[in-house]
């Protein structure tokens, strides 16, 4: 293993330890949690009982000690909605929103990168300007609009695609796009204008004079090139999915994943369960940003911090 | 008679811009014959690079080939009908070597792979074949352990090796002719003088005809055989490169012989051509160069056709030629150089050293230090000029920026008219600023394109609190400007609206604000063309002896230093190798590496390439 990917995996690391401590921090910060969790009309012996339960009667370095164990081996509790252990639900939930989130961002790949180069080869032509407009279109569009739009459009009027829940592939499919479409219009602006100085770049030049054919410069070269920028985007807009937009769209759609999870546990004033969303959404984030640290690698043969 | 290998028929290439419609190329025709080795000679802006683009096909919008052809073997490549023949031929008949082999290469893969997709789209090898042949081209150029360089990628070769690289990724279709735009201007002389050398030996073996497209008349002496000069998107003369070089016909060939410096002479003026080419929106209509010309007559109201000449070979667009050679350069006034002074120097450095970290290899290892400079130290009496010399990473400009204290010195002490300046604090340094001036080496990127030049010459009265009085800085400025050389309304106008040249004189200028003693140059004139560089040269000798002032004058262009400078000081890896008075310095240095130096430097003087290839 290279030092380049033991220094980033090293930094994920301290990125997770900081999100134990912050996540311990915010909890203890945000008020008294069990006048958030206990009913209003909850007796003084209820709510010491439960604060026992929850261990906050405690010595609060005693507390961290015993929370961060407890999250070492994944124990985050037990949800107080469901009364079950919240890596439970967890578990159940979570494949639905990787599912729909990786679906998601492969749609917006495969429609902005296309679209971008295609824009990029006659900057200003009549290509270049529709990709333009639709990307302004796609960036002021507030994201549960479109949900909604897509509902009506195709649920109810076309009748070609149920309206919300899970299921066989038709279900996943408005979600996804709702998901792909405003990162799509985000990341076709910076293929483009990627694409455009790559095309532009005096190897470019040299690799016309050498007479190869244009898709091979295009394809093979030039978007190469274009692919530490466009992996950078792409990966941000994939965090920004997992870790806010599903909360949006799988509550639109009713999609049974962590996002819809958290809105019902902040309905229910689950902090347990949500303190665990929040956190494995974390880890998922810092994942993302491993992976895609050792994919500019792949491409990059210039990144290299060390020797093996 | 036999079909030329190239013909060029009186081509147009415009270009369509906002401000106009620029005629970049206007109708140059010229032959090639199998082997020939051609010199396309001219300043920046005068067509070159756009002629050999477009008999490669690679003219891109905005600009077109509006008229004339290119004729390879007898057959077009111009228009959508020769699209398939031209495919065919460029790239594979016609190979293309360019001026920057930094960028040339794609980064992302290996040298062996960029070689070999050459070999698999025009010679139809298979990826391992190809792999075996690229190792074979790379061994051809004089790159060691072929093999194992065959895997490597661009960032792991140094400049002079990428344009090896590259020279080889030409030769891997074996072309008949290789078309060379500006090979070794991004390169260091010695380096140069290898490629030029490469490329003489390849031209010979080969039998491979070379169009070598430079601005360096000492290029063109150690390469080709013939030469054609190019001025305002027209040949103006062309020829043996012989008579070219030693016996020019047209003023303007004969004004960059003459602007171009040598190594043969010490302090003297170069001569110039006088004012700037002209703008290339207007359609033709008298000699583009009689503006500039001193042997303009009525005649040349009419543009002169390019006709054969009455005596000899080549051709000639002059209706009143220069009857014999002019003198490469005038004596100056004071041509010994000022030496041996009674007073203290100006600036003393003794053992400055500039060190910089560069990283570590490994969690636990040891931090690497960047010796940019190591332990050097030199004096610069008050009135002359230290001409400071090195290959790029030599660590001459940091020298520089030490004295200037825009770096802070690792070690060793800088003495500045008796004052220690290397522990000076904030104030002292700041006065100490006024007697201290630089000029850059880019005039394009060193002034603000949002001042004007007013601001920009006037800025440092009102930084230092000299003067802040409107009607005086106006007054002064105008002073400055006409010192160098500027139209008074220059004052008025942003940087955009000059030329490199006049944008220069700008930087000169605002130098010369504070009324400094000593000025460092820091390559003040690499990026100017010939004839505008030998007027920038010798404004800085006016303005020396005018002001007595003193120059430090770092450059790579032996040549220039050797014009301007009255000792000269070599650098390399950090240190002053050799140091002494230019004539000596010249004509028998000390150490080797200073000779391999002077050796390098291509020059009109030397032999053409037929009697070098022996």
């Amino acid at each position: 293993m290279s030092w380049y990917i033991f220094n980033r995996l090293w930094q994920g690391v301290i990125v997770v330890l900081s999100v134990v401590v912050v996540v311990f921090v915010l909890t203890r910060l945000i008020g008294d949690p069990v006048r958030v969790m206990l009913p209003l009309e909850a007796t003084p012996e209820q709510r010491a009982l439960f604060e026992a339960q929850l261990g906050l009667d405690r010595p609060i370095l005693e507390q961290f000690v015993t929370y961060v164990r407890d999250v070492a081996v994944l124990d985050f509790g037990e949800s107080l909605w469901q009364r079950r252990p919240v890596i439970e639900i967890i578990a159940e939930r979570a494949p639905a929103t990787v599912l729909l989130s990786v679906v998601a961002i492969a749609f917006a790949v495969l429609m902005a990168v296309p679209l971008g180069v295609v824009a990029a080869l006659r900057p200003e032509g009549l290509v270049d300007r529709i990709v333009v407009v639709i990307s302004l279109l796609g960036l002021s569009i507030p994201q549960f609009w479109l949900g909604l739009l897509f509902i009506v459009f195709f649920s109810l009027m076309l009748g070609w695609l149920p309206t919300s829940g899970a299921g066989g592939i038709d279900h996943l499919i408005l979600p996804a796009l709702t998901l792909a479409l405003p990162a799509m219009t985000r990341m076709v602006m910076v293929v483009r204008s990627t694409m455009i100085d790559q095309l532009n770049a005096q190897y470019v030049k040299v690799l016309r004079a050498k007479g190869m054919r244009p898709w091979r410069v295009v394809a093979v070269h030039a978007l190469r090139n274009s692919a530490v920028p466009i992996l950078t985007i792409a990966g941000w807009e994939f965090i920004r999915i997992v870790s806010g937009y599903t909360v949006v769209v799988e509550t639109v759609f009713a999609w049974p994943g962590l996002g819809l999870t958290a809105i019902q546990a902040i309905e229910r004033q689950d902090l347990i369960l949500l303190q665990a969303i929040v956190f494995v959404t974390s880890i998922a984030v810092v994942v993302i940003n491993i992976g895609l640290d050792i994919l500019y690698k792949a491409i990059d043969p210039r990144i290299e911090i060390g020797s093996q | 008679m036999t079909e030329p290998l190239l013909r060029v028929d009186a081509l147009e290439v415009e270009f369509l811009t906002r401000s106009g419609r620029v005629h970049a190329v206007r109708g140059i025709s010229f032959d090639m014959a199998p082997g020939q080795a051609l010199g396309l000679v001219g300043e920046s802006g005068c067509g070159k690079s756009v002629t050999s683009q477009a008999i490669m096909g690679l003219v891109q919008l905005p600009g077109r080939i509006t008229a004339g052809d290119v004729r390879w073997k007898g057959k077009s490549l111009i228009g959508p009908e020769a699209d398939a023949y031209r495919q065919d031929v460029c790239g594979r008949d016609i190979a293309m070597v360019f001026q920057d082999p930094m960028t040339s290469l794609d980064p992302l893969f290996t040298v062996g792979d960029q070689i070999g997709e050459v070999l698999v789209r025009h010679l139809g090898l298979s990826p391992a074949a190809a792999r075996i042949r690229a190792i074979e081209l790379l061994d051809r150029v004089h790159i060691r352990e072929p093999e194992k360089r065959v895997d490597q990628y661009p960032h792991e070769f140094s400049g002079g090796m990428r344009q090896r690289v590259l020279i080889a990724m030409a030769l891997a279709s074996e072309p008949d002719l290789l078309i060379a735009d500006e090979p070794t201007t991004a390169l260091d002389v010695t380096v140069q003088a290898g490629i030029l050398d490469l490329l003489a030996e390849l031209q010979r073996d080969l039998s491979l005809a070379v169009l070598m497209i430079t601005h360096d008349l000492g290029v063109v002496a150690r390469l080709c055989q013939d030469v054609a000069v190019m001025y305002a998107g027209e040949i103006v003369e062309d020829g043996p490169a012989e008579r070219m070089l030693h016996r020019p016909a047209h003023p303007y060939t004969a004004g960059l012989v003459s602007a171009t410096p040598t190594l043969a002479l010490t302090r003297h003026r170069l001569r110039t051509i006088d004012g700037q080419p002209p703008d290339l929106r207007r359609p033709r209509g008298p000699c583009s160069f009689r503006p500039r010309c001193a042997n303009a007559v009525a005649a040349c109201a009419e543009a002169p056709a390019l006709e054969a000449r009455s005596e000899g070979a080549g051709r000639l667009a002059c209706y009143n030629p220069i009857a014999q050679k002019a003198n490469g350069a005038i004596p100056a006034a004071d041509a010994a150089p000022r030496l041996g002074r009674e007073e203290a120097p100006l600036v003393e450095v003794r053992n400055l050293s500039v060190h910089y970290p560069i990283g570590r290899r490994g969690l636990f290892a040891k931090r690497e230090i960047l010796k940019a400079v190591d332990g050097v130290s030199f004096d610069i009496w008050p009135g002359e000029t230290l001409g400071l010399v090195g290959e790029s990473g030599s660590g001459k400009t940091t020298t520089g920026r030490a004295i200037l204290r825009a770096v802070p010195p690792t070690a060793g002490s800088i003495k500045f008219d008796g004052q220690e300046i290397t522990s000076l604090g904030r104030e002292p340094l700041r006065r100490l600023r006024r007697d201290m001036q630089i000029i850059f080496q880019d005039p394009y990127s060193s002034l603000n394109p949002r001042m004007t030049v007013q601001d920009i010459v006037a800025e440092p009265l009102i930084v230092h609190g000299i003067e802040t009085n409107p009607d005086r800085l106006r007054e002064r400025v105008a002073r400055l400007l006409e010192l160098v050389g500027l139209p008074a309304d220059a004052a008025e106008r942003h940087p955009h609206a000059f030329s490199g040249g006049q944008r220069q004189r700008v930087g000169i200028a605002r130098a010369l604000t504070l009324e400094p003693r000593f000025i460092i140059a820091d390559e003040p004139v690499s990026a100017l063309d010939v004839s505008i560089r030998a007027q920038v040269v010798n404004l800085m000798q006016d303005l020396q002896a005018q002001l007595g002032l003193t120059y430090l004058f770092i450059a790579h262009d032996l040549a220039v230093v050797r014009h301007i400078a009255d000792r000269v000081a070599i650098m390399k890896a950090g240190q002053i190798i050799e140091i002494g008075p230019v004539d000596e310095v010249y004509a028998n240095p000390m150490e080797d590496y200073t000779r391999a130096l002077l050796d390098a430097v291509p020059e009109i003087g030397d032999p053409p390439a037929r009697a070098a290839g022996g």
